[in-house]
């Protein structure tokens, strides 16, 4: 099996004319690889550098080191040939869509710009209300305005958005964690359905580790820029190797509903589990 | 130590909170769970004496004997500075940046004890190692923006702690913080409130953070509290319709065991989104998203007592000690 996106021993930092000021590296010594219709998810608290990595691999960042290679080509390539074959492959949907979508623009521009910008051509109305049907919108919304539509729905528009040129792969930043913990669920389905049924490769960042659970078979483990664990996602998660995952998995299942607690009883002890220890951060 | 009774939080018209009761006994923990747009927040912040100016509260508050609705501002600070201690959400935000961090603490000392400027000094360092900030003396001179969003969040729970208050009521005290200096804040709360005997009022729109710190839960939707109970049993056996279909949609982490057959699963969904406020239905406020709706549901529904002081406010309740 040939990886569809191919990372190897890549460097970032940002602001990297000033080499040498602060020596370190926002990202080092990344490597991994994704199969088509591959899953993988990013974790990592913030800071991790698990945001600007998916900027770097899709093409909106370039590494300082390392290569980076998408379908059998270095990304570079892809971006020097002309961005618009690489980038219609390659769609990102942000974590804010108030912030990712013009407020200016009716859901039918928003939805037909990474056509015309990608594809140079203008997509027809029927086309428009296709994909919106496919995300579970109503044509109706085509002539709304961002602040006339919840989040929920706007990020809808954004998957619908991005889907429209037939990406490759779906990059998402954090994609449910501006919207109401109700509202997560149907987003976080969506991006299941239409991964099955198109077949797309996904790359999630996100902080929530039963989204990981779900949506990705692949994880990797960021922290202060370095991959500290990578693998299926069932044995990161359930037997994590590294100290870190660990403290991760740790602190996810301390305050999961399936978990103890602390407050439990209510009784005048301690507690007894070492504390709030450390206080450092 | 406080008692609500038909508290009802208005701005204009429009009414955002009617919570028909709440208890909070002595040292105990009470969380309030919501998503946006609950009422969580305000009601927090009303019990507080902080909602927003133009907010109108009416019912009853009682707290240590005292009602606090209808106190004068001056009244109600001065409840405040001394017997409730806040923490806020979002601690860049609360911290004034163009002070240092010891003198702010200081400041809520000086307004709200007797204590002199030597012994205030002595008391914020003591505080300060309380919190288990890391050299207190050095931190003291700090300005807000050259210290972590973990330790801003200290410094705040030190000011809320500062005057011993009987009652801490904390807003989404972590929600701005990684899940790992997150669980070390919700500890070192949870044992301070055990310490120091302190009631506590912790709202969250995390189910789980809610349960790994209090005692009860409450669970807010539409400006109504809709369930209550012991945080265990609402975690296993959630009642209310709503607190059934919001765990469904997020579940949490699961067992390691059970990890390997999550994949692909899909998440329960509450259909529609949070209406705005003044566009929830009339009746019961989850109706309209809830699948058990019937033309019952279009008359508020009453609250039913179930055991160890718990109650749900549900027409079609999941059945008492059902399945999960």
């Amino acid at each position: 099996m040939t990886a569809l996106v191919e990372v190897r021993g890549l460097h970032f930092r940002y602001g990297s004319g000033r080499r040498g000021a602060a020596a370190g590296w926002t990202l080092a010594d990344i490597s991994l690889a994704l199969a088509a219709g591959g899953t993988l998810g990013i974790v990592g608290e913030s800071g991790s550098g698990k945001s600007t990595l998916i900027r770097l691999m899709c093409g909106l960042l370039a590494p300082d080191e390392g290569t980076l290679t998408f379908d059998g080509r270095p990304v570079a390539g892809w971006l020097a040939a002309g961005r618009r074959a690489f980038l219609a492959r390659n769609q990102i949907v942000f974590q804010n869509p108030r912030r990712s979508l013009d407020p200016r623009m009716t859901v039918a521009r928003a939805l037909a710009e990474p056509v015309r910008a990608l594809e140079g051509r203008e997509p027809g109305a029927d086309e428009l209300v296709a994909g919106l049907l496919r995300v579970g919108l109503q044509a109706e919304v085509l002539g709304r305005y961002p602040h006339q539509l919840s989040g929920g729905q706007l990020q809808r528009v954004a998957i619908a958005r991005a889907r429209s040129v037939r990406p490759a792969v779906l990059y998402a930043d954090e994609p449910t964690s501006a919207l109401d913990v109700s509202v997560q669920a149907q987003v976080l389905n969506l991006l299941m359905d239409l991964r099955e049924a198109l077949g797309l490769a996904l790359v999630m960042v996100t902080h929530n580790l039963a989204v990981v659970a779900r949506l990705t078979e692949n994880v990797i483990v960021l922290n202060r820029g370095r991959i500290v664990e990578a693998g299926p996602t069932h044995e990161v998660l359930g037997s994590p190797a590294d100290p870190y995952t660990a403290a991760l998995v740790g602190a996810a299942a301390d305050v999961s509903l399936a978990g103890a607690g602390w407050g439990a009883g209510g009784g005048g002890h301690g507690g007894g589990d070492g504390g709030a220890g450390g206080g450092g951060r | 130590m406080l008692a609500i009774r038909d508290l009802r939080v208005s701005v204009g018209a429009l009414e955002l909170v009617h919570i028909e009761r709440l208890e909070i006994p002595e040292g105990r923990r009470v969380g309030l769970v919501g998503e946006s747009g609950s009422g969580k927040s305000i009601t927090a912040m009303s019990i507080a004496g902080l909602q927003p100016r133009e907010a109108r509260l009416a019912g009853s508050v009682r707290f240590a004997g005292r009602e606090l609705v209808g106190l004068s501002d001056g009244d109600m600070a001065r409840v405040r500075g001394a017997r409730i201690g806040f923490i806020p959400q979002d601690p860049t935000r609360a911290l004034n940046p163009t002070t240092r961090v010891g003198p702010q603490v200081a400041e809520a000392l000086r307004l709200n004890t007797p204590l002199g400027r030597g012994a205030i000094r002595a008391r914020v360092l003591e505080l300060f190692a309380q919190v288990r900030l890391p050299e207190p003396a050095a931190l003291y001179h700090r300005y807000p923006h050259q210290i972590s969003g973990g330790q801003q969040q200290r410094v705040l729970i030190a000011m809320a702690i500062a005057a011993r208050p009987a009652l801490l009521v904390a807003d989404e005290p972590t929600t701005a913080l990684d899940v790992t200096v997150q669980n070390e804040i919700l500890r070192l709360i949870l044992e301070l409130s055990r310490a120091e005997r302190m009631a506590m009022l912790f709202v969250s729109h995390e189910l789980g953070v809610v349960r790994a710190v209090c005692d009860d839960i409450g669970v807010v939707y539409g400006g109504r509290l809709v369930e209550f109970a012991p945080a265990g049993a609402i975690a296993a056996r959630p009642r209310h319709r709503y607190t059934e279909a919001l765990i469904g949609a997020n579940p949490g982490l699961p067992a390691g065991d059970e990890i390997p057959r999550q994949s692909g699963r899909r998440f329960t969904v509450i259909d529609g989104s949070v209406p705005a406020a003044g566009r929830f239905p009339a009746g019961c406020r989850f109706r309209n998203r809830c699948r058990h709706a019937t033309a019952a549901c279009e008359t508020d529904p009453p609250i039913a007592p179930g055991e160890a002081g718990a109650w749900v406010k549900c027409w079609h309740p999941v059945a008492a000690g059902g399945p999960p």
